[in-house]
């Protein structure tokens, strides 16, 4: 077995702290430059683009949400043209779906879980950086088109035959079926990072049952991913192909079918909720202890949730075709199954229950989002079990009452965690506090704004109110209501623009905040905030799950890597027993030029088929160029 | 907070073999990404069948030679492929170079079938929808072994390089050969499906 | 006990303000058969969900406000009472949750009667409008009308669904769930209205630029009147009997919107728009969009683009003289 010479290479035995940090951060440090800062690979400088990016698309859909409720605040309203305001709720659907919700939690993981685990870099870090700039090319090519006034107006949902080449002209249908390309290339490239790094990188001693539940939350979203993903690139290829070659697919005069759209769309689209629910469970179960003072509750009954509710998510998709007149029995099947994630769910809400009951509540403002997310999801849980029996369904299908349902889901369920954890985890970030009184007043124009917008939905479809209508006659009883939410809606509005605000003037001067600000109890509070690009001196060695809590005189850390490469360690999958010292890649151009060849094919085709021929060719060199050895230390073995 | 050191692993190697390897996983989580899609493609060719009333549409079945032939060869083409891992597995760069050789143009050969598999089909893929099926699969599964076929040629030039003697190509080329057993094992069902099952 | 249960939770949520109270378009106001049941079931689960929300939130404060005289983490009888606790929870979640599953079944029952219908209507659905035709008792086509179905009290109809272009979905919530109308495919939709009254419906399944505006009106009636409504609408349409009407005809008749609608007993033969031969007995024009008037009849047949952007109905140039012809005599098309 080669080895390198132990007395001839650096390393980071018996040096000084000083000395370690300055040869590490010669190591692992990026120059500066713009070249520079697109070559770079390190998780925390791409994670934390991919979040600004992320919310940036985030205030962008806000924006289009109260264009269409300023459409929606009175009846027969001429603000927006029908076939604007078709884009616009096209665009906010797909634009929260594929450029904010999916991405900022897959963000979220990229930061956190290397750190969490006790690694210096996510596994397979340049290819980590190819995702951030497909899913950049995905989110500016959807934009653009929406500038252009051509994006798609088919819904999020794009059902043929709407979006297929007899009833959706131009190419507006192709640049959503393109975008979705784009964004799940991407997505799919961080699920398989994250189960490397949980697999391969976590710190020694981090046994399965030590690993934190956002991490365990994180893998599961990310096997959701990979096995849910492939459906939606299925559908949005073959839906491309019936519109540019003629396929037949989608025609059932040529033998094809409507519905196999649908099946294909929901077998991925329920399971997307679920990608973008689970790693809120993973925040409010690491913010939720670290504000009640004690471990969490029931840490086995929580992961085994977590796996259950991921395994149950790819059985519920009927569901959302009650109405289309599938056969009965299996129509029945569905509504037990999607009953029964009832269960899994119920498990969580217990354990954050019982762990609050057993702790001693400290109420600072990420704490105060995870009790609004608990407020909200329940209530969104249980619009969920209604929606789930088939015959309240055929009433409330298609209404506002489910635009309320998966607005609880989605804003209660993921985005009050999501806004939490920035709150939590922005001191770690940036190395400053965000401040208690804005993010106070922040939280409770959400909260406040949310409730106010969204549950008068709930009465509006009960009466009557169809989904997606750009507008409704004034002898409709709707009016009253609509112009309560739209007036709802901007103290929702303002609680995000105060929350920003607070982001901003934090990040410029919010108080220093030290390692371990909450004296939170995971192992990105053992070093410096924000973290230095090797993110620790010596990796962790873990003999707990509360490791910042159990060792309290000094953390039991190793020693032996070298300091003159990138040097991290490879552990075994179930105990975490070291396996090797692995060298991990520099940083390179080559997975930004392959993110250029890949989106000019992909844009190209669909325009003309032959793009994916000739657009082949450059990104079968640029991959070879990323591939190909440079002879540089870390490839030495 | 302090730290102690209380795990020395200065003598842990540079690199792991297999499932020891990062690598290796990455290819196993990518093999498991298009494993779902071909069982998707399968679940939808059955999906189609299921609302046909007959099967194949306004078609014979397809021809059995060329796609017959290339499973053989695609079959046979393991036994190197497994030699390659074994000596990849051993380091031994004269057979791994050879082997490699021979791994190119037994990715070539398939090919040369592939392009009499479609006209074999008596079907365009805008004639119908099991036209769509067929020919999106058939291009689904050339996709693979063209990407396969590149990644092996680029391999074998690495391998008569400077960087060739190294764990970690070695590990590159066992990773290559465990992604084509994957592109001839799904290979399997896709042919019953397109060449058999139209016969049942 | 249930209907108790059923009456007070209705009252709650019949107390909010701005409650569906014309009642025509509401799944709360329910008039047919299926419509009641599934109101009876929304009502259970509703009562049900609240009651279990406001237990959750009600542990939640107590947990959070409760005197924290005997904390001790990590204390074993402690967490034994916790886990005892959290089981029971999720054993309670498992039996509601069961309950409401076998709740679902038995309405789902309930929705689709076995026996023959009365009566049977076969609806096209397309963009963005509904068409539909009467048969007789050997499924013979009587005539078609548009974007009106009217029905007779205390029967069971069925309405055979079909869409033509885009995917649809048929959904009176006075009557009835909704149902999709899928190209290529074929469903089926009962209705049977318990009471006398005028129902609005409208497409639930985004069909494209004037989903909005795609609704429909259900006239439920009773014996009599439904018969007499069934024999006006298989007679031809009357003649004009004004001078002013008379010229409308010929100028329907020379202009293009023959080419597209049809008014039976004339030259009128076209098939892509609505069967105008009763027009002046609906409701509505449009699809919903405005009550049948002469003035909104002119209106819309002067500019239908801006009273429903996008629509399939072009803008064909008319003179105001023309205009206002053409409108009485579809008015007196009665």
């Amino acid at each position: 077995m080669t080895k390198d010479d132990p007395i001839l290479t650096p390393r980071d035995t018996d040096i000084a702290d000083a000395e370690l940090h300055a040869r590490l951060m010669r190591t692992w440090t990026s120059p500066p430059g713009l070249w520079a800062a697109i070559a770079t690979v390190d998780h925390k400088v791409i994670a934390r683009r991919y979040i600004a990016t992320a919310f940036v698309f985030l205030i962008l859909g806000g924006i289009l949400a109260l264009a269409m409720r300023l459409q929606l605040s009175r009846p027969e309203a001429r603000y927006i043209s029908p076939d604007r305001y078709n884009q616009i709720f096209t665009m906010h659907g797909t634009n929260m779906m594929f450029l904010f919700a999916v991405p900022v939690m897959e963000a979220m993981a990229v930061y956190l879980v290397p750190l969490m685990v006790g690694t210096r870099n996510i596994a397979f870090p340049r290819l980590n950086a190819f995702s951030y700039w497909m899913f950049l090319g995905g989110g500016l090519l959807l934009w653009l088109s929406f500038a252009l006034d051509t994006a798609p107006d088919v819904g999020w949902f794009a059902y043929v035959p709407l979006s297929g080449p007899e009833y959706g002209p131009g190419k507006r249908a192709d640049l959503w079926a393109q975008m979705i390309t784009f964004t799940e290339i991407a997505a799919l490239a961080v699920a398989v990072e994250i189960v490397v790094t949980v697999f391969k990188q976590r710190a020694p001693g981090m046994s399965l049952d030590r690993v934190p539940v956002l991490v365990w939350a994180m893998l599961v979203m990310a096997f959701l991913v990979i096995f849910a993903m492939p459906a939606i690139m299925f559908a949005s290829s073959t839906l491309i192909l019936d519109r540019l070659v003629g396929t037949q697919f989608y025609n059932p005069a040529k033998g094809g079918d409507a519905l196999l759209w649908q099946h294909l769309f929901w077998f991925f689209g329920h399971p997307e909720v679920y990608i973008i629910f689970l790693p809120a469970v993973g925040m409010v179960s690491t913010i939720l202890p670290t504000f009640v003072r004690r471990p969490l509750f029931g840490y086995m009954l929580l992961v085994g949730a977590l796996i259950a509710t991921g395994i149950l998510s790819f059985g519920l998709w009927v569901h959302h075709m009650f109405v289309t007149g599938l056969p009965r029995v299996g129509e029945s099947f569905f509504t037990a199954s999607s009953m029964a994630i009832a269960l899994p769910a119920g498990a969580q809400i217990f354990c954050w229950l019982a762990t609050i009951w057993a702790g001693k509540p400290v109420f600072r403002v990420p704490f105060l989002f995870v009790l609004g997310f608990i407020v909200t999801f329940v209530l969104g849980g249980l619009t969920g079990v209604m929606v789930a029996s088939l015959p309240f369904d055929t009433q409330v299908h298609d209404t506002y009452f489910v635009v309320a349902h998966f607005h609880y889901v989605l804003v209660g369920g993921a985005v009050f965690p999501l806004l939490g954890a920035v709150y939590y985890w922005f001191p770690k970030m940036t190395g400053r506090m965000m401040s208690e009184r804005l993010g106070k007043l922040s939280f409770w124009l959400i909260f406040a704004g949310f409730h106010l917008t969204f549950f008068p939905m709930h009465i509006l479809g009960l009466i009557g109110m169809p989904r997606r209508i750009y507008t409704y006659q004034p002898e409709l009883p709707w009016a009253g209501l609509n112009l309560f939410v739209s007036l709802s809606s901007l103290v929702l509005a303002a609680g995000f623009l105060v929350f920003f605000i607070d982001v901003v003037r934090s990040r410029r001067s919010g108080l220093p905040a030290g390692r371990n600000p909450w004296g939170a109890s995971t192992l990105e509070w053992a070093t410096a905030s924000p973290p230095p690009a090797y993110n620790f001196a010596h990796i962790p060695v873990v003999f707990s799950r509360e490791p910042l809590w159990d060792e309290k005189d000094a953390l039991p850390v190793t020693s032996g890597l070298r300091t003159d490469r990138r040097e991290l360690l490879v552990t075994s999958l179930a105990a975490a027993i070291p396996q090797a010292r692995e060298s991990v890649p520099e940083d390179s151009l080559w997975p930004f030029f392959a993110a250029l060849a890949t989106s000019a094919m992909l844009i190209g085709s669909i325009f003309t088929p032959w793009a994916v021929v000739w657009g082949a060719f450059p990104m079968a060199v640029t991959l070879i160029g990323w591939f190909w050895p440079k002879g540089t230390k870390e490839e030495m073995s | 907070m302090k730290e102690q050191a209380v795990l020395d692993v200065s003598r842990l190697p540079l690199h792991g073999m297999g499932a020891a390897s990062p690598t290796w996983w990455g290819t196993a989580a990518f093999m498991l990404i298009e494993g779902s899609g071909f069982a998707l493609a399968v679940a939808v060719y059955f999906y189609l069948m299921s609302l046909a009333e007959t099967w194949p549409i306004d078609a014979p079945a397809p021809d059995l030679a060329p796609g017959t032939w290339l499973t053989a060869i695609l079959v046979a083409s393991v036994v190197p492929n497994m030699l390659i891992s074994r000596w990849a597995k051993r380091r031994q760069l004269r057979r791994v170079q050879i082997g490699l050789v021979i791994m190119t143009l037994l990715g070539i050969a398939p090919l040369a079938f592939r392009v009499y598999e479609f006209p074999a089909l008596h079907v365009w893929w805008d004639d119908n929808a099991y036209g769509s099926i067929t020919w999106t699969i058939l291009g689904l599964h050339t996709t693979h072994i063209l990407t396969d076929l590149v990644d092996t040629v680029v391999l074998t030039c690495l391998m008569f390089t400077r960087h060739a003697d190294n764990p970690r190509r070695y590990g590159d080329v066992q990773d290559n050969a465990m992604y084509w057993n994957f592109v001839v094992l799904t290979w399997l069902p896709l042919y019953v499906c397109l060449y058999w099952v139209p016969r049942l | 006990m249930r209907s108790k249960l059923n009456l007070r939770a209705g009252g709650l949520l019949l107390a909010l303000p701005l409650c569906g109270c014309n009642g025509t378009q509401s799944a709360l106001h329910a008039e047919g058969q299926a419509a009641t049941a599934l109101k009876g079931l929304i009502l259970l689960i509703v009562l049900v969900c609240a009651l279990v929300w406001i237990a959750v939130v009600g542990v939640l404060f107590w947990a959070l406000l409760r005197r924290r005289t005997e904390f001790a983490a990590g204390n074993k009888i402690h967490d034994h009472r916790l886990r005892l606790a959290v089981y029971s929870a999720l054993a309670a979640t498992a039996i509601i949750v069961a309950g409401l599953t076998v709740a679902s079944f038995y309405a789902t029952r309930a929705l689709y009667s076995s026996h023959p219908p009365d009566v049977i209507v076969q609806a096209k659905a397309q963009q963005w409008w509904w068409q539909f035709t009467y048969a007789d008792s050997e499924n013979r086509p009587l005539f078609q009308t548009a974007n009106e179905l009217h029905i007779p009290v205390g029967k069971d109809v069925l309405i055979t669904l079909e869409a033509l272009d885009v995917i649809h979905s048929l959904w009176i919530p006075a009557l009835a769930g909704k149902q999709d109308m899928i190209p290529g495919r074929r469903n089926e939709q009962r209705l049977h209205a318990e009471r006398q009254g005028i129902y609005r419906g409208q497409c639930a399944e985004f069909c494209g630029i004037q989903h909005s505006h795609m609704a429909l009106v259900v006239v439920a009636e009773d014996e009599d009147d439904y018969a007499a409504w069934l024999a006006e609408q298989q007679k031809p349409a009357a003649d004009p009997i004004t001078a002013e009407a008379e010229a409308g005809r010929a100028v329907f008749l020379g202009k293009p919107c023959a080419a597209c609608h049809t008014i039976r007993g004339t030259a009128a033969k076209g098939s892509t728009g609505p069967d105008l031969t009763h027009i002046g007995s609906r409701q509505t024009l449009g699809a919903g969009l405005l009550p049948v008037t002469r003035g909104s009849l002119a209106a819309w047949i002067a500019d239908p683009q801006t009273l429903k952007p996008g629509n399939n109905m072009p803008l064909v140039p008319l003179s105001s003289d023309e205009v206002r012809q053409v409108s009485a005599y579809l008015e007196g098309l009665r």
